[in-house]
């Protein structure tokens, strides 16, 4: 291939120069090239290699559907690969690698794979490792391990980086009366007919200049566009360039990338890389173009083969002459024109037309005129050549057979089967392509949502029709807005003046099977791989399409989809439209997944919750950890401590002295109303009717289906006001059920719930000496006397400084307890009241993880115990079910299978050498059956302070009583430790709970 | 996206929302036969078509919704409120 750039030519193109370099070497291209066209001009050789036989590969398209030039750009943690060399647009210092080769695309090892392409056909790898792992797990030899890392290096395309993406996305949201979707002649003459009549109208384009065809278009049509996209632009219309409407959606909603920053040498670090929109339209106009679709023929993918439309926006665009000596294969009206300027731009062109005869004759003359040989009922055969090619045996029709002919020599091949209208959007909202025989081409089906079609995207190939079809499709989205039945009018599409002919493949070797006619050239899918799949039965296009793994690469079968639905028809007997179309889905072309993610990473992932005493946490010393979005204190560490050091002595201090915790994170409730009481009665298990004002009760909540849902403390604090506490983790779920139950189940209450979680700080004062320095804090220190305040009482009260105060005397730790809230903005004084006098008397503060050994200890359950998959009996909790009432899930509860004696239910668990330590999350064998399904699992695990030994929390068949004196086998598979273990009662710290009543 | 048109907010896109579950249920009393709750909880027909679904509008006015939506088309008929006191209210 000996592509030039030719003067005069070159709409797009600027005059600075560009360095770039291209595995490794320098080369120069201009300002406005693509890489494409600057590694087209500067004839480097082959750009890619192919996924399965590493075969070489170059150019075959100008734009998004290209399937050869597959490279790629940047290095590092900004190495992009599989980048279409045909739409990334060139810039100062772009680097570029080919790719799926070693050592380099021009010498591939790999290679050796096209001499063994009979071992690589469809279905080689169900065919050869069938009945091995991973296709058939549990048997085998290991076969498919052993290769699997071989295979997996030798069939691919790029490798993406492993290290994080530096880059950062944005997400958007836009809103508009219509979005038109292209800028050819159809969507800007249908943008500027809705934007006239008053619309809010946005018009995105993926290419990085406006224009569609107009930019290939042989005249130079800078000016006309420049014009019409200002009077756009002068009437309001939204216009965004390399911007890529990837998918839609329900009610006219559509995925948008627009790429900010990628054609830029030196990105401003303060714009994103990529914009990800949600466009939020009345209605969609689809003006998505065509793309020109080759055939399978013998080496039809070597390099220096592409299609004629994208020789001519090289020439006509870019000024680069693909070839000296071109070659032009054809079905249909659209090559004669390039090959018309082709030759006026230099080439020696010869135009082979399958077709038999021309009526109209006016194109073919014209390309006479500029010296092009043409020749009717020829085609190219096979191309020759091997890392670029070097000419063509041409094929003759005789009668209705395709022979062998002669050789042309040519240095570039251009091959059109035809077009095929761009319908992806619209097949994403589930509207199939209708098969339209004339045209050879599937146009879009009708659709009942509020979305148009206008130009060659639906099937219109003149330039008139285009105009006409976009003016109609902007009446049809006025009419539609204004509500009157819409009254445009549009022809049918006309087609080519001369019938396009009827060509998806072409065999003219004898040796069949020697040489490969590519139908997908990304998957390197061949027509004998569809003749293979037809014999061997999948004869449904979608069984086919899986079988064959056509159309399943990047380009997603935008080339080779119509081509392999031909050759299926035909392998069938049958006409294309009974064979059916494959649903194309979003999105049209790639997306990063950095631009899906968006700003939603790393710390900005999700949102952030911290408690009002999170600043008076850190400056004690705090370590925080995340509990759900919750920052909340881990541990308080003092110096040259270990973290099972410094837990350890926070849980022994407030068993024997006073601990402090922040439990702000507790969701919160108001409960309110005069059917307040009736409510709770219904949600808990326990009764709650008779909870008195001033008195707090534990309660659980059961889901319908008889499971413990959540458990609290709920506070009366009048009979028509309550203040309900949740587990953390629960909490919105906890409001959202209760909203559910009163507004869809129970409407005749007369409650309202409310969150006020953010509304109150909260801090949990434990251990003997708990009494003893909230005396110190309150106004009046007999407010909490044992007398005042019992066990299970509530308060409101004040602190010192007239600071207002709820204080409940409910426990956790198992110790004299009492959870004191104030208002969240008292918070850090209410802890710097609480941690002056605790501190006085030798107390701690203690994080989540003493308040887990604590608990543990005490034998109370939480998060891990409360699964979803627990009934009361399971957790120990059989006596929280009231039998004088009826309450949510109190019906489902009582299944005989959740009575079973041998489900497993809540236990304490201890080492039997003390000096062991064992996992949460282990698995619970008995003695003699280790392995298969456990009897039980552990929840949680601590290192004990009280009883000097690691204990833990979980569930097993039967309990604690079942299994008395048996040692339990507790195993850590994922760790690989395995421990010997008792069980015995989960309450086991002070089970008769006097230290709570002190 | 589906769009609810919430009787409080207006057209709102559905993560706003959360989904509830199916919107024909007669719940049953609370003291009903197991049969009657099995019968609530788990038999569940699987329409292809039309059906009530709830729905909270969680980042919005925080109502259950009854919303008529056609499995097969995402399209959506009806949006009511679920609390039968407030069904005589509209925009
Ligand atoms: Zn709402």
């Amino acid at each position: 291939m000996s592509a030039t750039r030719v003067d005069g030519y070159g709409w797009s193109l600027g005059a600075a120069t560009l360095n770039f370099s291209w595995d490794g070497t320098r080369y120069q291209g201009r300002e406005g090239d693509t890489l494409a066209s600057a590694l087209l001009v500067n004839n480097v050789g082959p750009i890619g290699r192919s996924f399965k036989y590493h075969r070489p590969r170059g150019i075959t398209s100008a734009g998004v559907e290209e399937s050869g030039a597959l490279v790629t750009v940047g290095q590092g943690d900004r190495r992009d690969p599989n980048v279409r060399a045909t739409t990334q647009t060139l810039y100062e210092g772009l680097q570029a690698y080919g790719q799926n080769a070693w050592p380099n695309v021009r010498y591939d090892a790999g290679a050796i794979n096209n001499v063994m392409g009979r071992f690589f056909a469809a279905g080689f790898y169900y065919k050869t490792f069938f009945g091995l792992p991973p296709f058939d797990t549990g048997s085998g030899t290991g076969v498919w391990m052993k290769y699997e890392s071989l295979i997996r290096k030798a069939a691919g395309m790029g490798s993406a980086s492993t290290a994080p993406d530096p880059d950062h996305y944005e997400h958007a949201h836009g809103f508009c009366d219509v979005l038109v979707v292209g800028s050819g002649p159809a969507g800007r003459r249908a943008a500027s007919v809705a934007v006239q009549s008053g619309l809010n109208v946005w018009l995105v384009e993926q290419d990085s200049a406006f224009g569609g065809t107009d930019l290939s278009a042989t005249d130079n049509r800078q000016q006309l566009i420049g014009q019409s996209i200002a009077e756009l632009e002068a009437a309001g219309v939204t216009l965004l360039k390399r911007t890529t409407a990837f998918g839609l959606y329900d009610n006219a909603v559509a995925g948008l990338l627009e790429r900010v920053t990628d054609h830029e040498a030196d990105p401003s670090p303060w714009l994103p890389r990529q914009r990800f929109w949600t466009v939020r339209a009345t209605r969609i106009i689809l003006a998505t173009g065509a793309l020109e679709r080759g055939y399978a023929f013998a080496h039809n993918d070597r390099p220096g083969v592409m299609t004629p439309s994208a020789a001519a926006t090289y020439l006509n665009r870019y000024g680069v002459l693909a070839g000296q000596t071109i070659c032009i294969g054809t079905n249909n009206d659209s090559a004669y024109r390039t090959a018309t300027d082709l030759a006026k731009a230099g080439a020696v062109v010869t135009l082979l037309d399958a077709r038999t005869r021309l009526q109209h004759p006016q194109l073919s003359d014209a390309a006479k005129a500029a010296g092009v040989n043409v020749r009717l009922r020829s085609l190219p055969g096979k191309a020759l050549g091997r890392c670029s090619v070097t000419g063509v045996k041409t094929a003759v029709l005789a009668g209705r057979e395709w022979r062998a002919q002669s050789r042309i020599a040519c240095d570039a091949l251009l091959v059109s089967g035809g077009w095929s209208p761009v319908v992806h959007l619209l097949s994403h909202r589930g509207v199939r392509p209708v098969w339209n025989e004339t045209l050879q081409a599937f146009l879009p089906g009708e659709t009942s949502e509020p979305i148009s079609v206008c130009g060659s995207a639906a099937g219109y190939w003149s330039e008139q029709q285009c105009l006409d079809s976009g003016e109609a499709a902007a009446h049809d989205a006025v009419d539609a807005m204004a509500g009157v039945t819409g009254t445009a009018t549009i022809s049918v599409p006309l087609g080519w003046d001369n019938p396009i002919a009827p060509l998806y493949a072409l065999n003219i070797d004898t040796r069949s099977g020697q040489t490969k006619a590519f139908v997908d050239l990304q998957h390197d899918v061949t027509s004998s791989d569809i003749a293979l799949a037809h014999r061997e039965g999948f004869v449904s296009v979608e069984h086919m399409k899986r079988y064959t793994t056509l159309g399943m690469a990047n380009d997603q079968g935008k080339n080779g989809n119509v081509i392999g639905l031909a050759l299926l028809a035909d392998a069938l007997g049958t006409a294309i439209d009974s064979v059916g179309t494959t649903t194309f889905r979003p999105p049209y072309t790639p997306v990063a997944i950095g631009a899906l993610a968006g700003p939603h990473k790393g710390s900005h992932f999700r949102p952030l919750r911290r408690t009002p005493l999170h600043a008076w946490n850190l400056a004690a010393g705090g370590t925080l950890i995340e509990a759900g979005l919750w920052q909340r204190p881990w541990y308080f560490k003092q110096t040259n401590e270990s973290l099972e050091e410094t837990y350890s002595r926070e849980a022994r201090v407030t068993r024997q002295r006073v601990g402090l915790c922040d439990v702000t994170s507790l969701g919160k409730i108001a409960v309110q109303g005069p059917d307040a009481a009736e409510f709770l009665d219904r949600v808990y298990t326990n009764p709650f009717k008779t909870l008195q004002p001033g008195r707090a009760r534990y309660g659980i909540m059961l889901r319908d289906d008889g499971m413990v849902f959540d458990d609290g403390t709920t506070w009366c604090l009048s009979p028509t006001d309550y203040f309900m506490t949740t587990t953390t983790a629960h909490a919105g779920a906890v409001l959202q059920r209760l909203e559910e139950l009163l507004q869809v189940r129970w409407p005749e209450l007369r409650v309202h719930v409310s969150s006020v979680t953010d509304q109150w700080a909260g801090v949990s004062v434990a251990g003997p000496l708990a009494r003893q320095v909230l005396e110190q804090c309150v106004a009046d220190a007999e407010t909490v006397s044992d007398a005042a305040l019992p066990f299970m009482g509530v308060i409101d009260t004040e602190l010192q400084h007239a600071i207002p105060a709820r204080i409940a005397r409910i426990s956790f730790s198992g110790e004299l307890g009492y959870e004191v809230y104030t208002p969240s903005g008292f918070g850090p004084e209410m802890m710097t009241q609480l941690w002056t006098e605790a501190q006085a008397v030798g107390g701690c503060l203690y994080g989540l993880e003493a308040l887990n050994t604590l608990r543990i200890e005490k034998g109370h359950v939480t998060g891990a115990e409360l699964d979803g998959n627990i009934t009361l009996q399971d957790a120990g909790l059989g006596n929280m079910g009231a039998s004088s009432k009826a309450y949510v899930g109190s019906v489902l509860k009582d299944r005989p299978e959740l009575r079973r004696e041998d489900r497993p239910s809540l236990v304490g668990l201890s080492p039997v050498n003390t000096s062991e330590r064992f996992n949460a999350g282990s698995l619970l064998y008995a003695p003699d059956k280790v392995g298969g399904h456990p009897i039980g699992w552990v929840t949680g695990v601590t290192f004990s302070p009280q009883y000097d030994h690691w204990i833990g929390i979980g569930y097993i068949e039967g309990g604690a009583t079942a299994w008395p004196t048996t040692d339990i086998v507790c195993t850590d598979p994922i760790r690989g430790a395995q421990t010997t273990v008792r069980v015995s009662t989960a309450h086991r710290y002070d089970p008769e709970g006097a230290r709570v009543r002190g | 996206m589906i769009k609810i048109d919430c009787p409080f907010c207006g057209v709102r896109d559905h993560s706003e929302f959360s989904y509830g579950g199916d919107g024909s249920i007669e719940w049953p009393a609370l003291d009903a036969s197991a049969s009657d709750w099995v019968t609530a909880v788990y038999e569940r027909d699987n329409i292809r078509g039309k059906q009530w679904e709830t729905w909270h509008h969680l980042y919005g006015c925080r109502q259950w919704l009854l919303v008529e939506r056609d499995t097969l088309t995402h399209e959506i008929h009806t949006v009511k409120l679920a609390h039968s006191g407030c069904g005589q209210l509209s925009r």
